[in-house]
């Protein structure tokens, strides 16, 4: 089998750091959307974040929002063009900060829209702030004891809380920070992807990524944060999946297992 | 002989939602805030009826960032909001501009500042015309003042919105918004030959995908040169699009300059004035940007003085004073905080300032000629 860059990907260097989960998630996107023959109907929508500039490296239609818009955006495109595939690739701080009305309202609404949503558990783009997502105890720049020392609250946990919503179809929390964890990523993605298609509504696959750059570490480290302190703060598993028999209370036991 | 026309006695709000629908508007997104209220009620009834999409967004600002969508991928759509929520718009209108789409968005405006009150206002006239939100543009901004015009002008700002690639806005109030008054429903027909939408967001098939940006990091010059570009769209715009009703200025001694429903009050206190042989008339803007600054200017050589009626505490008597150049003196009566003017109010100020002479220091200003 021949490794070759998929077709909704341009031959170009991206900007993003070494260690970054970004240009592996770009790829997993992106090598979907090849193997579903979408390309040339898909609308993807760009956030304000580290990957506001995935419109240079995506090869299909790409709309750039204002920070947290996405969701919002998409449904317009989604609305107006049913027949078309419209993705948001958003950030921790743009999908569950200035965003988190949009997110929610979007997913409740059931709009047929496959969302991505990295995180991170910092701003990387402006350099290291604390996010919704940021861990007890994380330093950051705007948390720089270690978020908890100053009523930030605890971190945000997405999947969790759209869990709740009747109107969401499908969401699943993934990671890419082991070879096992980016497989069960893709499948996640064309999951989330494939519903749409086949218009069964919202779906949210949320990433945990690395950012060694803000965090501050080497990109072995980041790896290691990953799987060491995020998951056990933000669970890998099914949390909804409308579609399936498993869903509900059985996928939540499943992924309290793991 | 011409078919009679159907006519229908329906709201300002609910007559500028049907004039939408029938100028082909197939996307509206809202939220509720009074008086605007019956513009998303309406086009929740109407929507479905032509197969086009409404939705009762979760915030104004939401509902703005759909309009982006829509627009991108090609629709034409609206959104109304009453002056908080045009407010919360700012920042996606600052997006639409940024990214050359076209798109309707009406503000019914309400008593402010803060919450203010639910009452008709002009007070965000510095919004409506200066752009409103971050960055350096500028909106269309049209001014009915009865409700056929209403409907006309709803019309029309669909067509401005996909010929010129920007957000047109209709500045309505809260008595234009709650009025009724019979309107005849003429048939959409466009005023302007429009462009085909090559910028569309539909999926790339047979063509290079296309990308919607507003951020212009690279080369470094780039975001300049696009600020180039929008300037010189706004000067065309200035050069094409300005509309204003002049009413008995030909011999006109002082003339009133109002807008919207202000001006049809106005209008009112003309009549009275002309009754006891006053030389009187009404310059009404119905684009407020842009501005019909010739039409003032000209009339700062004919006439000896102007009285600016609008309601707020003084916003569009700046322009007034700019088209005309500070050549003749401005006079002001202005109503803040959700009130209005009636026509004895007016017509009242005008008999306290016809014939008056120019204040000595007016006079002094304008003997040193540098103005």
């Amino acid at each position: 089998m021949e490794f070759n860059r998929p077709d909704t990907l341009y031959d170009v260097r991206t900007h993003y750091c070494p260690g970054c989960g970004h240009g592996i998630i770009h790829r997993l996107v992106a090598e979907v959307i090849d193997e579903l023959g979408v390309r040339e109907k898909t609308i993807g929508t760009a956030p304000v974040g580290c990957a506001v500039l995935l419109y240079d490296y995506f090869n299909c239609d790409i709309i750039e929002c204002a920070h947290g818009r996405p969701p919002a955006v998409a449904t317009g495109i989604k609305r107006t063009l049913p027949d078309r595939i419209v993705f948001t690739y958003q950030g921790d701080g743009d999908l569950a900060a200035i965003g988190t009305n949009e997110t929610i309202h979007a997913a409740n609404r059931g709009e047929n829209i496959t969302v991505i949503f990295i995180n991170n558990a910092i701003y990387g783009m402006t350099g290291g702030q604390m996010a919704p997502t940021t861990l007890m105890g994380q330093k950051a720049t705007t948390a720089q004891t270690g978020r908890g020392n100053n009523q930030e609250g605890p971190p945000l946990k997405v999947c969790e809380l759209l869990s709740s919503l009747d109107g969401v179809t499908y969401l699943e929390r993934v990671a890419v920070s082991s070879p096992k964890d980016v497989t069960r990523a893709k499948k996640s993605i064309k999951k989330a992807f494939e519903y749409q298609i086949a218009g069964k509504g919202f779906s949210l696959v949320e990433v945990l990524s690395m950012c060694p750059t803000a965090w501050r570490q080497t990109p072995l480290q980041a790896v290691s944060f990953v799987n060491d302190r995020m998951k056990e703060v933000f669970p890998l598993g099914v949390f909804k999946d409308l579609t399936s028999e498993s869903a509900g209370p059985a996928e939540m036991k499943d992924r309290d297992e793991k | 002989m011409s078919k009679k026309l159907k006519k229908v006695l329906l709201k300002g709000n609910e007559i500028m939602a049907e004039a939408a629908i029938q100028a082909g508007c197939r996307f509206f997104a809202g939220y509720p805030i009074t008086p605007q209220n019956e513009v998303p009620e309406y086009m929740s009834a109407r929507m479905p009826e032509v197969g086009g999409t409404f939705i009762q967004a979760e915030s104004e600002l939401a509902a703005i960032n759909m309009l982006f969508g829509a627009s991108a991928a090609g629709a034409r759509c609206m959104t109304s909001s009453s002056s908080p929520g045009i407010s919360l718009k700012q920042e996606g209108i600052s997006y639409i501009v940024a990214g050359e789409l076209g798109c309707v968005i009406a503000n019914v405006q309400r008593g402010g500042p803060g919450l203010g009150n639910i009452r008709a206002s002009q007070a965000d006239y510095f919004q409506a015309v200066k752009g409103g939100g971050h960055g350096d543009y500028r909106l269309i901004v049209l001014a009915p003042a009865t409700l056929p015009e209403l409907y006309e002008l709803t019309m029309n700002a669909f067509d401005y919105a996909d010929y010129y690639r920007n957000p047109v806005m209709i500045l309505s109030d809260g008595i234009l918004g709650q009025m009724a008054e019979p309107v005849e429903l003429k048939p959409y027909a466009p005023i302007l030959e429009l462009p085909e939408k090559d910028y569309v967001l539909d999926g790339c098939a047979g063509r290079e995908p296309r990308v919607l940006k507003t951020l212009h990091l690279f080369p470094v010059m780039d975001l300049m040169e696009h600020n180039i570009h929008l300037r010189a769209k706004y000067a065309r715009i200035s050069s094409e699009l300005k509309l204003v009703e002049q009413i008995r200025t030909d011999d006109a001694e002082l003339v009133i300059a109002a807008y919207g429903i202000t001006a049809r009050v106005a209008k009112g206190s003309v009549s009275l004035a002309r009754a006891k042989g006053m030389k009187v008339g009404l310059i009404r803007p119905i684009t407020l940007w842009p501005f019909p600054d010739g039409a003032f200017c000209e009339l700062a050589s004919s006439a000896e003085k102007f009285l600016v009626v609008e309601m707020s505490n003084g916003q569009f008597i700046e322009d007034v004073k700019l088209a005309t150049e500070c050549k003749k003196p401005v006079e002001f009566l202005g109503t803040g905080g959700g009130w209005y003017p009636t026509a004895e109010n007016i017509f009242e100020k005008i008999q306290a300032v016809y014939g008056e002479k120019p204040s000595p220091s007016f006079a002094r200003v304008q003997a040193r000629g540098r103005l």
